[in-house]
């Protein structure tokens, strides 16, 4: 069996990552950054997280960790293991203890995914220690100072099991991520694609009648990051109404039902 | 395709006699068995076929259908046929013969029907539409059936079937139209308080409402032009379709006011005293019609309803944000709205402030700032004072909080209930909204049950936990691993030995715990109807408190409901335990407090936990029946195949959406009718009570490896 992949990215962003700031997240993340407080991003997936981050990386020009969490996750995929090779024994650190080494952003994106147990290696690192016991060496390894600590959550999914607990949540400095205003959002949509401004601006409107049902049969209505794939779909030359279906409500729903309506709402607007 | 021979008059007559009963009701069916003996045999079997059925839940009905739908056998789709008999029986269960009688007569069809034309049916464009409006922005809009289409501005009704077009397609999309035209009247304020008083200033008051009406169709129009250009396409198509086109004289010149984007219902009302000397406008179909008693009713009733709640909620949001702020110090929080117009995302952007901060308010009371918004064209400044302590009393303004107990003093009536439908098999179709359900409490008795339950089974108990636990969240041991949590010091050695013998070494040493983490819902039904008195009862108790036992080892959630009732309008359902509710002494008190109450009517029951479990997020979800007998209710039919065959429908629609459902039973005869409900493999027989939790072990294992 080889060794399981994990879905880890590590690099220095070179290129100024797009990023349209809805607020002062950007003033906010480069106080805490400078203050070495750990950050939690909170809001739905596809608002523009996981793009601030880079966005950020590339700001303070530190190289970028990025962790999708998952239920398999555990606290040694994170922090790192013992490896056999040609009958030695090898150490080789986790994506959290090498960004915690070289001082990098640690992002674990969809923290509560992760499994209950790995949340308690980051308390040490989120509180005013930053610290990282690495139990299998028997060492605990101080952060580099320009370690910085990032974890996403999307409150939209209420339910017990996946809430972030209060011991977690209070060591972090919050930034409530929405989708952006109906102007912006367009506005990101024209700049991700360079598709007209009239057919982004009725994406938007889609995008506010698909969210109306959130509660109403849809977990969640549709995200900017649907937006813009409809929108790069429609400037290849498809159809509003079937890159409104293929991109969007398909993405939403698998019901018979909400799909046909969604359908009416989209063929209404178009 | 070789046609089959049509049936004789004699045979016709013969079906129609013990159908309609003649012995008893002198119904003269000779004329109609020799009118029928004259059609297809195709045609013959779908009339009597639905004369049949329709005989099952009232012969008179029956009767007439088939004497009415004889000559429109030829002229209408036969899905409008079927769906005008269920309509009337509908019709009939609801409110009464008379009514439904009336459905047969005034034959919906007349006039402007299409010839076989394929009709948009309400039941089948109900959901899509219903999400249809909820999509679009303002206050969240409910779809009723009525016999012309009209809003309330709460409801849009719409008529049973829509078959003014030959195309289902084109029927559908003046369904659309329709609903797209009543929402958009309350969207764009058509109705302000006090239209009747204005209308009745007129010599013909309802001359002014009708000109009103054509007056906002105007303006509707072009607003919904502007919202929904696509809808608005399809509307010229089906306007053109429909000979509707062309405006007279005076109605081009308003309608040149009207279309301005910044035009308003005032600007409406403007011109009705001019309107109300020209000749009318013929209005489409999908204008609907105006019910100003209906909206007039529904507005002044939520307008104040909608004032109480948010001072209400908007104090609680103050207490919440800042709970110094008590009435006595002083300084009252200050609520403010502030209005961005932005028209392009369709409604005005209301933004509520504190203190002159502003403030993200919450689903509810953002939802109320906007219907109230709609009603009043703003939030007026008495509406943002928060309630003081005490000033509402909120028992008088909730909109279903009556205790179920209260309900049913006096006459019957259907205030804080759930309705449910019930399959009627002979109908081949549910009646709609039969079962009226309540959920109730079992009254706790707080005498030591459980614990001398627990005793009297103590060594069970303990062999029972022990098998519990075995299935608890299983950490299976993965071997041989190339990375893991732990040294596999089997993999260990052989691999030291391989390479003392020069073999090369396994790099897989390691073992790795993989938890598979259950997330299951468990629901179970228990039979609480006047059968069960005597020793079921208590065997039912103690087989409850076993199994609670039993699964808190495994911390999944479970929940336990009693159901009874005598007739579909007294289903009782009786809360034991909630799903999110922990075990407590309140808990085993009540399972002690359980009592044999009245019939066993099932399938509201089935119905109603299956919604409840339908609303958690568990990956596994089961619903376990523990009863005595088969389904069965006091005179009013349920007794026999109607009982059983609406249970399996019920059974059928749960495990359609994905739960898993079993029954245990203590009747021995149930190997009779049970397979047929649940499948042959989802029951099991008992005869002891300890064995209830180990059948209940069985069914865990079955489902979760
Ligand atoms: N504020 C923003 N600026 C630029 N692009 C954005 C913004 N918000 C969303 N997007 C677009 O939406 C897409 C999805 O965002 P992403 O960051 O992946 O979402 P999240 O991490 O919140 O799930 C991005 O790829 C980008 O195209
Ligand atoms: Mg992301």
């Amino acid at each position: 069996m080889n060794a399981r992949m994990l879905k880890t990215e590590e690099y220095l962003v070179e290129k100024e990552p797009y990023y349209e700031p809805v607020g002062n997240e950007v003033a906010i993340f480069e106080a805490a950054y400078r203050n070495r407080l750990p950050i939690l991003l909170k809001g739905p997936t596809g608002c523009g997280k996981t793009r601030f981050m880079e966005h950020m990386a590339w700001r303070l020009k530190r190289p970028l960790v990025t962790v999708s969490c998952h239920d398999d996750l555990t606290a040694s995929d994170l922090v790192g293991r013992y490896l056999v090779k040609g009958g030695e024994t090898l150490w080789v650190d986790g994506p959290l203890t090498r960004a915690a080494r070289t001082g990098g952003i640690c992002y674990l994106d969809e923290i509560v995914e992760a499994r209950k147990d790995t949340m308690v290696v980051l308390h040490p690192l989120a509180d005013d220690r930053r610290v990282l016991p690495i139990e299998k060496l028997g060492v605990l390894l101080e952060a580099n100072p320009e370690f910085c600590l990032a974890i996403s959550y999307n409150p939209g999914y209420q339910s017990v099991l996946k809430d972030l607990k209060q011991s977690t949540r209070q060591r972090f400095v919050a930034l409530e991520f929405d989708y952006p205003f109906p102007e912006l959002e367009k506005k990101i949509i024209v700049a991700e694609t360079a598709i007209d401004a009239p057919v982004a601006e009725r994406l938007v409107k889609f995008a506010h009648m698909t969210r109306n049902l959130k509660g109403s049969g849809l977990e969640e209505g549709a995200s900017t990051r649907l937006l813009v794939h409809a929108a790069k779909l429609i400037v290849t030359g498809v159809a509003p109404v079937a890159a409104c279906r293929s991109a969007i409500a398909q993405a939403l729903t698998d019901d018979a039902e909400m799909l046909a309506a969604v359908q009416e709402l989209s063929s209404s607007l178009f | 395709m070789s046609e089959l021979t049509p049936l004789t008059v004699q045979d016709i007559a013969r079906a129609l006699e013990e159908w309609l009963e003649v012995e008893f009701t002198f119904l003269q069916v000779g004329e109609l068995a020799t009118a029928i003996a004259g059609l297809s045999r195709h045609d013959q079997d779908f009339l009597l076929d639905w004369t049949r059925r329709i005989s099952t839940t009232n012969i008179e009905i029956a009767y007439q259908f088939a004497r009415r739908a004889l000559s429109r056998l030829a002229l209408v789709d036969r899905r409008i046929l079927e769906a005008w008999a269920l309509h009337a029986m509908d019709t009939y269960d609801s409110v009464g013969l008379r009514p439904a009688l009336g459905i047969i007569q005034q034959d919906p069809f007349a006039g402007h029907g299409h010839e076989r034309a394929a009709g948009a049916l309400f039941d089948d464009v109900r959901g899509i539409l219903l999400t249809f409006v909820r999509g679009l922005s303002g206050r969240p809009l409910k779809i009723a059936q009525g016999e012309v289409p009209y809003t309330d501005t709460e409801t849009l009704f719409l008529p049973p079937v829509v078959a003014q077009l030959p195309s289902l397609q084109d029927n559908f999309a003046l369904c659309k139209a329709t609903a797209t035209f009543l929402w958009a009247q309350t969207r764009f304020g058509s109705f302000r308080s006090g239209l009747t008083s204005v209308f009745a200033g007129y010599p013909d008051p309802d001359r002014a409402a009708a000109r009103f009406h054509a007056l906002e169709s105007l303006r509707l129009d072009t607003c919904i032009g502007r919202e929904l250009p696509g809808l608005a396409r399809d509307i010229r198509r089906l306007n053109a379709a429909l000979g509707h086109d062309g405006l007279p004289a005076p109605w081009a010149s308003y309608r040149d006011i009207l279309s301005q984007p910044a035009a308003r219902a005032e600007d409406t009302l403007a011109l009705l005293a001019s309107a109300y000397a020209a000749p009318a406008l013929p209005l489409a179909f999908y204008h609907g019609h105006l019910r100003l008693a209906a909206v007039e009713q529904a507005m002044s009733q939520r307008m104040q309803r909608e004032k109480v709640w948010l001072r209400v909620k908007l104090a609680e949001l103050a207490e919440e944000l800042h709970p110094a702020h008590s009435p006595a110090e002083g300084t009252p929080p200050q609520f403010a709205v502030t209005q961005s117009d932005d028209d392009k995302t369709g409604l005005a952007q209301l933004e509520l402030t504190l203190d002159g901060v502003p403030l993200a308010p919450p689903e509810g009371v953002r939802q109320l700032l906007t219907s109230i918004h709609l009603d009043l064209g703003g939030i007026p400044a008495d509406y943002l004072t928060p309630a003081g302590p005490g000033e509402y009393d909120l028992q008088q303004w909730a909109e279903r909080t009556k205790d179920p107990d209260d309900v049913w003093q006096g006459t019957y009536h259907e205030e804080g209930a759930t309705l449910y439908r019930e399959w009627d098999f002979r109908r081949q179709h549910y009646r709609k909204n039969w079962c009226v359900m309540r959920e109730k409490d079992v009254l706790p008795v707080d005498d030591g049950f459980a614990e001398q339950v627990l005793q009297k089974y103590s060594g069970f108990v303990s062999r029972l936990r022990q098998s519990f636990e075995m299935m608890r969240d299983e950490d299976r041991l993965f071997k041989r691993q190339s990375n893991g949590d732990d040294v596999d010091i089997d993999a260990l050695v052989e691999a030291l030995a391989d390479a003392r013998d020069g073999r090369e070494m396994s790099e897989c040493l390691f073992t790795r715990m993989h938890r598979a983490e259950r997330n299951i819902a468990v629901m179970f039904m228990i039979d609480m109807s006047g059968s069960t008195k005597g020793w079921i009862n208590e065997a039912e108790r103690e087989a409850l408190v076993l199994l609670c036992e039993a699964l808190e080892t495994l911390g999944d959630r479970y929940a336990i409901y009693g159901f009874s009732g005598t007739t579909r309008k007294r289903c009782e359902l009786y809360r034991i335990k909630r799903l999110d509710e922990p075990y407590t002494q309140e808990v085993r008190a009540r399972i002690s407090g359980i009592r044999p109450q009245d019939y066993t009517r099932m399938g509201f029951a089935i119905r109603h936990l299956t919604e409840l479990l339908a609303a958690t997020d568990a990956r596994t979800k089961l619903l376990v029946t523990l009863s005595d007998g088969k389904p069965d209710d006091y005179f009013d039919g349920y007794r026999g195949e109607y009982g059983i065959e609406d249970t399996r429908q019920a059974l059928f629609e749960a495990r359609r959406s994905g739960i898993h459902t079993f029954c245990v039973t203590i009747d021995q005869e149930a190997q009779g009718y049970l397979p047929h409900m649940y499948g042959r493999s989802n029951f099991v027989l008992i005869n002891e009570v300890r064995q209830l939790p180990l059948k209940v072990a069985d069914i865990y294992r079955r489902l979760t490896t």
